[in-house]
């Protein structure tokens, strides 16, 4: 279908776009990579009076090192994300999860903040930001704040962003030398929505102990699953060991709260969040481990 | 803000100066304004992959664009690939190897594989199949198409 009709504006800095927000609230939304709101305007399940474009907002594209972060604006294609050395350096984890997202095709088009502010319960790079303990620096044309994913991340679709605000960055916590990652997804075919998936990282001391653990799980709720208060208590100040990631596992498939769908049944995302959460737990030790 | 816009755009080597409602997608602007039907539009949500073209040397979904976006853009589609009568290697290396069936989802393959083999000498079977996954087929199975790029692979000197 086409999409219904709607204003456009395509502003060339951050202020003018917070400015046009500003005066149309909840009748203006931000157009950024628009791999997931083109389809909701040619389903029309979404009708916006206006649409802010941000592509031509050159100074919220950059993938930079800022005080002991990588910080990513948010119209970052995905596919830069993807070929970034400073991610691959700092943030591997990221790397690894956007490499999942969708295909290049849309990675192509697709931005990190995008994905974000889409709030898809199924998607990698929140699993990944919420692993890492990442924050969301969201401005309005009066008041700039910082949200953690708890706060930032509120259902299905849903965040924290208000009429009037917008997304700019996010910002990652480079963890410390002796860290391993691992993002592991399961889905039925190469670029579907995941069914489940997680992300982990890991902190190992020079003894060869678990010092700091993070771990995100995508698909397994009405938003990204932050599993990190279970994997600390059950793998920090330990060795890692194959009943300590079970107990994980199982731990994990006992606290998520999967939804049903026309995907996969409830039971069958619980059942996958104990296996992908071992899947990465078990790929970071491995690569945290192997010298 | 603007219901409408102009926009100056180059398709395949040609510049093209239009004025286009906002709402108007970059396949509907290839297909309707400019006449390029070679880019297909199936699923309209940017999953199957046909409508795909190539912005400034990126593939994109075209239905996931609004014209207006592509200001200023350069654009190829399918209808750039051959040199006038002669075939590209990929084109090629389809009709070689029976790549195609329907041909409904070809100028996204097409599209697509040109992308990948721009960036990737020599691939293996494994991501061949990587990169022709955002892309469906529903005659082939594939099996020839892997095939076809493959021996696009071996043709095409770039």
């Amino acid at each position: 279908m086409r999409p219904p009709p709607f204003s456009y504006a395509d502003p060339s800095t951050v202020d003018e776009a917070l400015d046009l927000l500003a005066q149309h609230g909840d009748d203006a939304t931000i157009l950024a990579g628009g791999q997931s709101l083109v389809p909701l305007l040619n389903f029309r399940l979404a009708q916006p009076a206006v649409i802010v474009d941000i592509n031509r907002i050159a100074d919220l594209a950059y993938i930079e090192r800022r005080n002991g972060a990588l910080e990513i604006g948010t119209l970052t294609r995905q596919r830069a994300v993807e070929r970034s050395a400073a991610v691959s350096e700092a943030c591997p984890l990221l790397g690894e999860a956007v490499a999942d997202v969708g295909h290049v095709q849309t990675r192509n088009r697709g931005t990190v903040g995008g994905s974000l502010a889409h709030a898809d319960p199924t998607a990698e790079i929140s699993a990944a930001v919420t692993a890492l303990g990442g924050s969301l620096r969201l401005r309005s044309a009066s008041a700039e704040r910082t949200l953690t994913p708890d706060e930032f991340f509120v259902s299905n679709l849903m965040t924290a962003i208000e009429p009037g605000e917008m997304l700019v960055a996010v910002a990652l916590p480079v963890w410390p030398a002796g860290t391993a990652t691992c993002f592991n997804e399961f889905s039925r075919r190469q670029g579907d929505f995941a069914l489940a998936g997680a992300a982990a990282a890991l902190t190992f001391g020079g003894d060869g102990r678990i010092e700091r653990a993070g771990l995100g799980l995508l698909g397994v709720g009405d938003r990204p699953f932050d599993g990190a208060a279970i994997a600390s208590e059950l793998l920090c100040g330990e060795k890692p060991s194959e009943a300590a990631v079970q107990a994980v596992a199982e731990r994990v498939q006992s606290s998520v709260d999967p939804l049903s769908d026309i995907h996969s049944p409830a039971d069958y995302r619980r059942h996958l969040a104990g296996v992908v959460t071992r899947r990465a737990l078990q790929g970071a030790i491995r690569r945290g481990t192997s010298g | 803000m603007d219901n409408e816009r102009n926009i100056d755009v180059t398709v395949n080597g040609r510049s093209h100066s239009a004025n286009v409602p906002a709402r108007r997608r970059l396949s509907e602007f290839i297909r309707d304004d400019l006449g390029l039907t070679g880019t297909h539009v199936g699923c309209e949500h940017g999953v199957c992959g046909t409508c795909t073209v190539q912005l400034d040397g990126e593939t994109v979904r075209s239905c996931l664009m609004f014209a207006v976006q592509a200001d200023g853009a350069e654009i190829m589609t399918v209808e750039g690939l051959a040199d006038g009568g002669a075939l590209h290697p990929i084109q090629e290396a389809f009709w070689q190897e029976h790549g195609l069936q329907c041909g409904f989802c070809t100028p996204g393959i097409l599209m697509t594989v040109h992308e990948f083999l721009l960036e990737n000498k020599g691939p293996l079977e494994e991501e061949i199949r990587h990169a022709l996954s955002g892309n469906l087929c529903r005659c082939t199975g594939y099996q020839n198409i892997v095939k076809a790029v493959e021996t696009a692979d071996r043709l095409w000197e770039r």
